[in-house]
């Protein structure tokens, strides 16, 4: 008898992997309940069906008899997809548009935001006492407001038809109303309750709309601006200036090419890429700083590992004392937060009042010239890297069989020889994927170079690119340190530094396997 | 068997779990969510929050953002997820703005008329009233009064007194302001406009006009060639190794006795023991008045809270007491932007008093239009290479020239 579908159909029997089976899928369950609410709520259908295909296909998967392969693969599958693929999508998605601060919202968001930002409170107009109330049941009744003049005490019940008197009303000292007949009057927490029904409310007057300002004011406000439909502009009421919708920039513009405040997110087909090929400061400084780039990550992964290796190689001869105290020390910069040290060696490098130069008696500005700041960087990631390569060293060479070197020594090698031939390669083999990854992470190492030298120095005809910088920093500073946050452009970068990164990994793990021959 | 038991008994435990859930919070208070930055005018925020919610029977929620305050509140607002009230410098409110998350306020000519000009003015933009102005500063000299008994009145003076500290061994440095690897154009900006610079020009209507860029007028040039006779290869007043980290402990140590800051360094600065006094930046002799940019801290009406109308309320008519204000003093030393919480806290601390007499009489406004977030970075790297002694000349125009290019 065999079951098509079920907890043991594939041959679990134990109880705690059945256990541990209803676990991970009863919170399969409930994450897809849980992410399954907000997704209705907002009416993201194609949402809701992903994520019920998704649940089907684990479901069916660990419930069925077959799909041995799919068991072991789904878990890791899911990952990639949604930390690895999804956000490579998004990135290049945004590249394709304007993204960025003054273009994050819809068209009709800008024209909500420059219509409701540009109210004003209607010349020579009386700013009321406000309650809050309602036309019958607190929490579902229409929104009144009962006003008072201030100056004349009147009492004013204003509804969505207009303003109107009122004349049963009780004012306590302050002219604020507080009973009036027919009218619930809210409490604090009533009116927190409606609070997006206030929003919406506006009593209209001849002249504009009385809104509240809190809970005890409210003022006769008129938008100075208003959208359009018909010339797709938005128009100024008192001075009759016009700005018309540009919708390839996202913005309003007027006669003079100046632009209102808030602009809204448009598709920009291939301006971004085109902006980073032909933007002449880009142009100009971008072979040095490519080059930097490359040298930078490249060097500190040649001199973190050539002293990791080192040291690892001189604590690893068996027998030495206080082997133990001597790898924990080293280890033991590893454990502190790199961004803290990074800060405490930018100071230790100030010309006047540093540590180094005080030290050694010098007066050098390690920021000021490219060769000091070079080397000022370099020294910072050699002493926060050299522990990560010595840990992985010692780890290799530990791994590495003694009998090989010992063969070798009886066949007459001499100590350097041995290792040069036989232990080097082999530590190779298990460290390359290692060296590459490292080379990856520093060829992006934001913090090494933001924190230490800012990219400094700076030629002073040019601000943007420092003799420093490698190409995270300098895109950051021009997709961010500017004219606000410029995600779409930001994300063009991101796409050249990746194809740039990942050319190189590939090259580079195709040469590795040159290295596993020599298993 | 005991395979369904078990099963049954998880189902049950999950069930039980939802059902505890969804029980909760079904009659709520009211509450308001502000976000604010750290440090002590963070805390004080708290502690006004709590007044707020006793005297109205609401929660009130004050979350300290201790990092990017402005860029998170941004996200958030698109993300659904804004406070009700954001707490922020003025110089803010150009790209809150553009991005659509703070909404105008509608303040009376009473309110308006309580607060010192300048922090009305700062708030203002594109003719509409933004935040609720509460600290205004700006920055002052501090002197070693031990050292340099009366203030000087012009730059030459200061230099001519901290040279002679300096070769009789009384001082190791001449005057502690920020410069820095990369520049400081906050710091510096006194004696930019007093050499003949300015960043941005005034519009009619009394806003700042991306379209006239100071630096790039020869006025900027002028000012830079004053500002390099001061640096490293000149006078050496000015210098890059000092920054925002150190002229704290230069001049509390005895080290520079003059510094140029602002009144955050007051508390700290009482702790130390240092005999000083303030008076206002002195301008280069012949020269344009030193003036200091305004700062104004302010309370913002979030667009996209959840509860506005309480952040409303919150906003123009709590934290616009007098009260409100003099609590922040007490918490952070700043300028009350008040005008009756000035005169309380001027009674009691006349040093306050005086950084206040000095950005009323000198001060001009930070600009807060978008522009300006081009203008800091290559202006400031622009200072650091003149102070260390590149021509002023074509390092200002290259400058300027950055700052066209990004200006949309």
């Amino acid at each position: 008898m065999r079951r098509k579908l079920g907890l043991g159909a594939d041959g679990t029997a134990s109880p705690l992997g059945l256990i541990i089976k209803i676990v991970v899928l009863g919170l399969v369950a409930a994450i897809a309940v849980w992410a399954a609410f907000p997704l209705i709520g907002t009416g993201n259908w194609l949402g809701l069906a992903v994520l019920l295909l998704v649940t089907a296909v684990i479901f069916s998967i660990y419930l069925s008899p077959r799909a041995i392969p799919a068991k072991y693969l789904i878990p890791g599958t899911l990952f990639l997809i949604v930390f690895q693929v999804l956000p490579v999508l998004f990135t290049l998605s945004t590249a394709f548009t304007n993204f960025g601060d003054a273009h994050r919202g819809s068209k009709d968001e800008a024209v909500a935001a420059v219509e409701g930002s540009s109210v004003q409170q209607v010349p020579g107009s009386t700013v009321y006492t406000l309650t809050i109330a309602t036309d019958g049941e607190p929490g579902s009744g229409d929104i009144v407001f009962l006003l008072t003049d201030p100056a004349t005490k009147a009492a004013f019940v204003g509804t969505a038809d207009g303003l109107e008197p009122l004349n049963d009303a009780t004012q306590n000292t302050d002219g604020k109303i507080t009973e009036a007949g027919g009218y619930e009057i809210l409490d604090i927490a009533e009116v927190s309750a409606r609070s997006a029904d206030i929003v919406e409310f506006s009593v209209p007057t001849d002249r504009g709309a009385i809104k509240n300002q809190g809970l005890s004011r409210a003022f006769e406000g008129t938008p100075q601006q208003a959208y359009d439909a018909g010339c797709d502009c938005v128009k100024d009421r008192t001075t009759g200036q016009t700005w018309t919708a540009n919708d390839d920039d996202g913005l309003f513009v007027d006669g003079q090419g100046q632009a209102l405040a808030q602009g809204w997110q448009v598709n920009v087909g291939f301006r971004n890429f085109a902006e980073v090929l032909t933007n002449p400061v880009i142009r100009a400084s971008f072979l040095k700083i490519l080059l930097w780039n490359l040298g930078f990550a490249f060097g500190v992964v040649l001199i973190t590992f050539a002293l990791g290796l080192l040291v690892a190689l001189v604590l690893n001869k068996p027998g030495l004392r206080g082997q133990r105290l001597y790898r924990s020390l080293i280890i033991l910069p590893y454990a502190m937060p790199a961004v803290a040290m990074m800060l405490v060696w930018r100071d230790m490098f100030n010309t006047d009042f540093g540590l180094i130069n005080r030290l050694f008696g010098l007066d050098v500005n390690w920021f000021g010239s490219a060769p000091s700041s070079m080397f000022a960087i370099l020294l910072v990631q050699l002493w926060l890297g050299y522990n990560y390569m010595f840990l992985v060293s010692t780890g290799a060479l530990q791994a590495i069989p003694a009998d090989l070197t010992e063969a070798a020594q009886v066949d007459g090698a001499r100590p350097f020889h041995a290792f040069r031939t036989i232990t080097f390669p082999l530590l190779l083999v298990a460290l390359a994927p290692l060296l590459i990854s490292s080379f990856a992470f520093n060829f992006n190492n934001f913090t090494a170079i933001y924190l230490v030298s800012e990219g400094a120095p700076f030629p002073p005809d040019n601000p943007q690119a420092g003799a420093t910088d490698i190409l995270i920093t300098y895109t950051y500073r021009l997709a961010f340190g500017g004219a606000g946050a410029q995600y779409g452009f930001a994300a063009a970068i991101s796409v050249f530094i990746f194809l740039i990164v990942a050319t190189i990994s590939i090259v580079s793990f195709r040469r590795t396997h040159a290295l596993e021959e020599i298993n | 068997m005991h395979r369904a038991r078990a099963l049954v008994a998880i189902t049950a435990l999950l069930l039980a779990g939802c059902q505890a859930g969804a029980g909760a919070g079904a009659t709520e208070k009211p509450s308001l969510l502000i976000w604010t930055g750290g440090g002590p005018g963070g805390e004080a925020t708290q502690a006004l929050g709590a007044i707020f919610a006793r005297e109205n029977g609401v929660d009130v929620n004050v979350q300290i953002i201790p990092e990017d305050l402005q860029t998170q509140f941004v996200t958030a607002s698109q993300a659904g997820r804004a406070p009700d009230v954001v707490m922020g410098a003025h110089d803010w409110i150009g790209n809150l703005v553009q991005n659509a998350t703070i909404d105008p306020l509608q303040m009376t000519d009473d309110t308006k008329a309580g607060y010192q000009d300048l922090a009305i003015k700062a708030v203002t933009f594109n003719g509409q009233v933004y935040g609720m102005p509460y600290t205004m500063n700006n920055i002052v000299l501090f002197r070693n009064t031990a050292l340099v008994p009366d203030a000087p009145r012009s730059m030459e003076e200061l230099v001519q007194k901290g040279t002679q500290l300096k070769s009789s061994g009384k001082a190791q440095e001449i005057l502690a302001l920020p410069v820095g690897p990369t520049g400081d154009p906050y710091h510096i900006n006194p004696l930019f406009t007093s050499g003949g610079g300015y960043i941005f020009g005034t519009r009619d209507t009394g806003d700042f006009d991306p379209a006239d860029l100071g630096v790039a007028k020869p006025g900027a040039t002028a000012a830079y060639a004053k500002i390099r006779a001061l640096g490293e290869g000149g006078a050496g007043v000015l210098k890059r190794s000092i920054t925002t980290d150190n002229i704290l402990s230069l001049f509390s140590g005895g080290k520079a006795p003059f510094m140029i800051s602002g009144p955050w360094q007051l508390p700290q600065l009482q702790q130390t023991g240092v005999k000083y006094d303030i008076s206002p930046v002195p301008p280069f002799e012949g020269g344009q008045p030193a003036r200091p940019f305004i700062t104004v801290d302010a309370a913002y009406v979030a667009s996209r809270g959840d509860n506005k109308a309480l952040a409303q309320e919150f906003v123009t008519n709590f934290w616009s007491r007098p009260d409100t204000g003099t609590a922040l003093y007490t918490a952070t030393s700043s300028v009350p932007a008040l005008k009756e919480a000035l005169a309380t806290v001027r009674a009691g601390d006349p040093l306050v008093g005086k950084v206040s007499d000095a950005g009323v009489e000198f001060g001009q406004i930070m600009p807060s239009i978008p522009a300006m977030a081009v203008v800091w970075d290559p202006l400031g790297k622009a200072e650091a290479a003149v102070v260390g002694g590149a021509d002023p000349a074509s390092t200002i125009s290259a400058a300027a020239s950055a700052i066209q290019a990004q200006i949309k």
